[in-house]
């Protein structure tokens, strides 16, 4: 038994200012009618004894001092069903497919709670995505969070769906699911993505939230919640495996500071809310694996770099907490390289323990550092052969500066649909580095050389 | 004790009226009993930091006192624990709560049940002061846990003293004035625990990295600071030191970090081995797992939750070292909570009394002489992820103020791959010259010489660099050729170091001394091959050095050294 209140004192942008009520719950869930009977949701961001505030997530169009107000007791809840898998929802969880409602066999707060760090299992399933740069140079693994850094105009999508339709777990056929969460991308985008899904069946095995460029930016900050607690849903509850991919979060935290600015608050850097590094942890965090769980979830956060400015506080922050970034640069998608990842500032922290003997192959650490010291090296000299011309290089500087260029072709370049597996972007890195004397190789054993260089191929045993 | 009422809820801080609490005390709030701290007095308002969500918290919800502040439970059992940043052990509240960490939970810091064997060292009618040992307990195979009178007690005469198996609740002595001590004792965390005198640092603190030990080295209770911008090697750096540091307890506080890199952490330290005593690692160590999903204020108290204890192990006359990663988001809880509080920003938003909270906690810090007599260490490595690498932040120049060690970790040696990426030219430590003695006398007695060579070749190297910018190095004159090539075998040979080859993750001081002296060997032999007319290009392509460059890796490296070192020789005099 809930009441109506009919106290609204003041709206301002998507805030509502509701007085004398009865106790009201941080949290809450909060129903507006508004005078034509459209019902819009809400939740309490701020609650005393005088007044209490609240956030309307589907914009505050249409309210007025009239519109009643009631406070549902309880927090957000998601209602999930196996019969989720399918359906395309909006960014506040209604259906857009034009299905119906789910009916849920259990509702689950979207606010998760924190996965003890004692129950964590530790991730390191190599997936492989069939892409050189990730497998063979920034490997993921399974409940790890990757996010790809990109700019205005950059083929990220593309790299983000081929990710999603070649990534595997070698040797093992589970269950697993894709969920997708727009949040203020353009129609043409989303239908993008949609028609990718269609074409490969992944719709199937997918759950989509979609928040368009022209849906309220308020809803926005729900979206990326109510996804990850279906994942969570699917991954723990259904043992299923899930690949979560949401994008754009520089649109998230747009919204974030709007929200900052219109409940007055002190703004920290670029005028984002002090709090958004603990706001995107509590998105970001919800990745991993549970011991005794069969399931997993992995994230694929895509974010425009404002101004391809890594150290704006979007990608700087989301650095922090995620474990590595992929930074696609506009560099070499001018030179027509796809992906066009570049791996000198992108990074995969989980990759020590994806790697390896009994994972991919013993010689990967070594191949993957010394092709970046060279990569990097040639890159630098790149820069000096611009001012002194490439005579004047020595004859080492001028090995390894054909070694860069021939890496990105050959290592970093691929097909869309290329699907490499590890050993042919094990094998492409050693072809490259039997361009360099063996002596450079510095950072690999012997003992690798011997076996894996193509120079003794043939004269080493086999696997 | 009163019990007041909410009066107002905004995420993590509460108002309420009705109490009469200080400041810094530990409250419950709501039904469930959150977890929270009085961080603020207003009129008949206490402004309350909660440790926990607050979703669902009402106006009018109680709030209960409980007399006192957020205390660390020390006693034995504290070893081997994982914690969050109020000292809750986090297997504990994953069996009462599951794998999500749910609110409202109590759970002690130490096992109240668990008996430990308690061996008396002093007798009745001795006389006991504050600090003193009066039992042991053995917590773990190596390591003897004291039992002190708290520092606090004014002591006096022992009148009964058991020995026996005792849980940390019972009593194990009574003195004469009746009071009664046992094996727990309970400190405020923000509190420093005294010591007699602070020592200076003049003892290393060996690590086993070599551009640590070699040109950036930590004393035992010192002060380092690790800024870096995101993926240069923080983490791993930390994890390093944890792990071949020789101290006896290390005390790590992930403080707003990874889920995942904590999973990956608390699975590895159990399979780690302390390479000194062939223990476990796990068993010498105590973990503050705060991710930072977890609630914004336990992260900031996580911090000295973590430095109590190490003081603790302090006074019982061990070396502890703390790290601290990261104190950056330490600092942005506080800011986060001081903006909740309207409180009026300092630079960049953080509260103005940022660079005193910082200066308060490594403070704590050092080499001393302890209560009980003798000597105690801790110290402290903290992480600083400063936004962007930009090392003019208010953290990292705070930090920067205090810290006497300062590894700066460098995106462009990352880019190469080269770890640790501590530049060499940026970075510096203040202990060199107090360890400068304990070098000379236990590593060899020209190692401080050959450091300042090695040193004086990479200055030299960074010049010539830029010369090369401009011009190619083919254009410099042979002498700097060769000079160049030097300092590419000191980065590549001896500096860069892998933290996941197994041999080459720990390096003891003599193998960081032969190495180095190997490849000055060679400059000295190149020099002189030089003068005698000898082609650059010759010299450069003697194969021994490039013998040298993996002895790194090998574990017993000493016969195939000299082996490599009699080839250079020959091949040296060969030339011609």
């Amino acid at each position: 038994m809930t009441k109506e209140y009919k106290t609204i004192t003041e709206i301002s942008g998507p805030l509502v200012f509701v007085e004398k009520t009865e106790p009201v719950g941080y949290g809450e869930l909060v129903e507006i009618r508004t005078a034509s009977g459209e019902v819009k949701r809400g939740q309490v961001l701020d609650t005393s004894d005088e007044i209490v505030v609240v956030q309307v997530f589907e914009g505050t169009g249409g309210l007025s001092k009239d519109s009643s107000v009631r406070f549902t007791g309880d927090v957000i809840k998601m209602p999930l069903s196996p019969s989720i898998i399918g359906r395309v929802l909006s960014g506040s969880g209604r259906p857009r497919d034009g299905g119906p409602p789910i009916v849920p066999e259990v509702e689950r707060e979207i606010i998760g709670a924190a996965i003890n760090p004692a129950s964590r299992e530790k991730p390191r399933a190599f997936i492989q995505t069939g892409i050189s740069t990730i497998d063979g140079t920034n490997t993921l693994v399974r409940g790890q969070k990757l996010p790809i850094f990109s700019g205005a105009g950059l083929p990220h999508n593309d790299v983000a769906l081929q990710i999603a339709r070649q990534a595997k777990v070698l040797g093992e056929a589970e269950q697993f699911a894709v969920v997708f969460c727009a949040m203020g991308i353009t129609n043409e985008e989303a239908q993008h993505f949609m028609a990718d899904f269609e074409r490969t069946g992944a719709l199937e095995r997918a759950v989509i939230f979609l928040n368009l460029a022209d849906d309220p930016a308020v809803e926005r900050l729900l979206t990326p919640k109510l996804g990850l607690t279906t994942a969570e849903y699917l991954a723990f509850d259904l043992d299923m495996h899930v690949l979560v991919i949401y994008t754009d979060m520089t649109n998230y935290c747009e919204s974030l500071r709007q929200m900052g600015a219109a409940r007055e608050e002190v703004p920290g850097r670029r005028g984002y809310p002090g709090y958004m590094y603990t706001d995107l942890a509590t998105n970001y965090e919800r990745a991993g694996i549970i011991k005794g769980k069969k399931g997993s979830i992995t994230q694929f956060p895509i974010l425009t770099m404002p101004g391809d400015d890594i150290t704006h506080p979007i990608p700087d922050l989301s650095g922090y907490i995620t474990e590595g970034q992929l930074i696609v640069s506009r560099e070499l998608h001018r030179k027509g390289i796809y992906p066009p990842i570049d791996i000198r500032p992108s990074l995969s922290r989980l990759m020590n323990s994806g790697i390896g003997a009994g994972h991919t192959r013993e010689d990967h650490r070594a191949v993957s550092d010394q092709l970046y010291a060279y990569y990097a090296e040639g890159c630098d000299l790149r820069g000096l052969a611009a001012i002194v011309g490439k005579e004047a290089l020595s004859e080492r500087d001028k090995l390894i500066l054909e070694f860069a260029d021939q890496f990105e072709r050959r290592f970093v370049n691929q097909g869309r649909d290329e699907d490499r597996s590890i050993i042919e972007t094990l094998t492409i890195g050693w072809e490259l580095l039997s361009m360099l004397p063996e002596t450079m190789l510095t950072r690999i054993d012997d003992k690798y050389i011997k076996k894996y260089h193509p120079k003794y191929a043939g004269t080493a045993k086999k696997e | 004790m009163e019990v007041g009422r909410v009066k107002r809820v905004a995420g993590p801080v509460v108002q309420a009226v009705g109490l009469k609490a200080s400041m810094y005390d530990l409250v419950l709030v709501g039904e469930e009993g959150l977890m929270s701290e009085v961080i603020g007095i207003s009129g008949d308002k206490h402004i309350i930091q909660v440790y926990e969500d607050t979703s669902g918290i009402k106006p009018g919800e109680p709030v209960k006192e409980t007399g006192g502040p957020l205390v660390a439970q020390l006693g034995p059992g504290i070893l081997t624990q994982i914690y969050d940043g109020v000292q809750r052990p986090l297997p504990l509240l994953a069996e009462r709560s599951g794998d999500f960490i749910s609110r409202g939970l109590f759970v002690d810091g130490v096992d109240h049940k668990k008996k430990w064997e308690f061996q008396p060292l002093v007798k009745k009618g001795d006389t006991v002061k504050p600090g003193q040992p009066i039992g042991v307990v053995q917590e773990q195979l190596l390591i003897k846990h004291k039992i002190m009178v708290p520092p606090k007690h004014k002591g006096g005469v022992v009148k009964e003293i058991y020995s026996g198996n005792f849980t940390v609740e019972e009593t194990v002595c009574v003195l004469e004035d009746g009071s009664q001590l046992t094996m727990l004792q309970k400190w405020p965390v923000r509190q420093a625990r005294p010591v007699v005198r602070k020592l200076p640092p003049t003892i290393p603190l060996r690590t086993g990295q070599r551009v640590i030990d070699g040109f950036f080295p930590l004393a035992k209770g010192g002060t380092a600071a690790i800024p870096g911008g995101f993926g240069t090697g923080k983490t791993v750096m930390q994890q390093t030191l944890s792990k071949w540091s020789d101290v006896d307890i290390v005390i790590y506080v992930g403080c707003g970090e990874r889920g995942n890199e904590m999973a990956d952490l608390l699975h590895e330290f159990p399979e780690l081995v302390d390479p000194r005593t062939n223990r476990p690692l796990l068993e010498r160590s105590i973990v503050y797992a705060n991710t930072s999903n977890m609630p914004v204020a336990a992260r900031e108290a996580s911090i000295y939750t973590g430095m109590t204890t190490a003081e603790y192990y302090r006074d019982m006359g061990y070396d502890v070292l703390m790290t601290a990663d990261s104190t950056s988001r330490w600092a942005e809880a506080m800011r986060e909570l001081a903006s909740r509080l309207e409180e009026m920003p300092g630079e960049e938003g953080y509260p103005a009394y940022l660079a005193a909270r910082l200066a308060d906690f490594y403070e704590r810090a050092g080499r001393a002489e302890i209560l009980a007599g003798g000597e105690g260490s801790v110290a402290v490595v903290g992480a600083v992820s400063p936004p962007g690498g930009d090392f003019t932040e208010p953290v990292t120049q705070n930090t920067l103020r205090i810290v006497k060690v300062f590894w700066a970790l460098d995106s462009r040696l990352t880019q190469r791959r080269h770890f640790p990426s501590i530049n060499w030219l940026d970075s510096y430590s203040l202990y060199e010259k107090d360890l400068e003695s304990w070098y000379a006398e236990n590593v060899a007695p020209d190692w401080n010489q050959l450091k300042r060579r090695a040193m004086a070749i990479l200055q030299e190297n960074a010049e010539l660099e830029e010369i090369v910018m401009l011009v190619g190095s083919d254009a410099l004159p042979e002498d700097q050729q060769l000079t160049l090539e030097v300092a590419r075998m000191i980065i590549n040979f001896w500096l860069a170091q892998s933290a996941f080859h197994p041999v080459d993750t720990f390096c003891p001081y003599k193998k960081q001394y032969d190495l180095l002296k190997a490849i000055l060997t060679y400059r000295d032999y190149a020099f002189e091959a030089l003068h005698r007319g000898v082609a650059v290009d010759q010299i450069k392509s003697v194969p021994s050095k490039d013998a040298l460059a993996k002895l790194k890796m090998v574990e017993d490296y000493e016969p195939e050294l000299k082996k490599v070192m009699d080839q250079m020789k020959a091949e040296f005099e060969a030339l011609k």
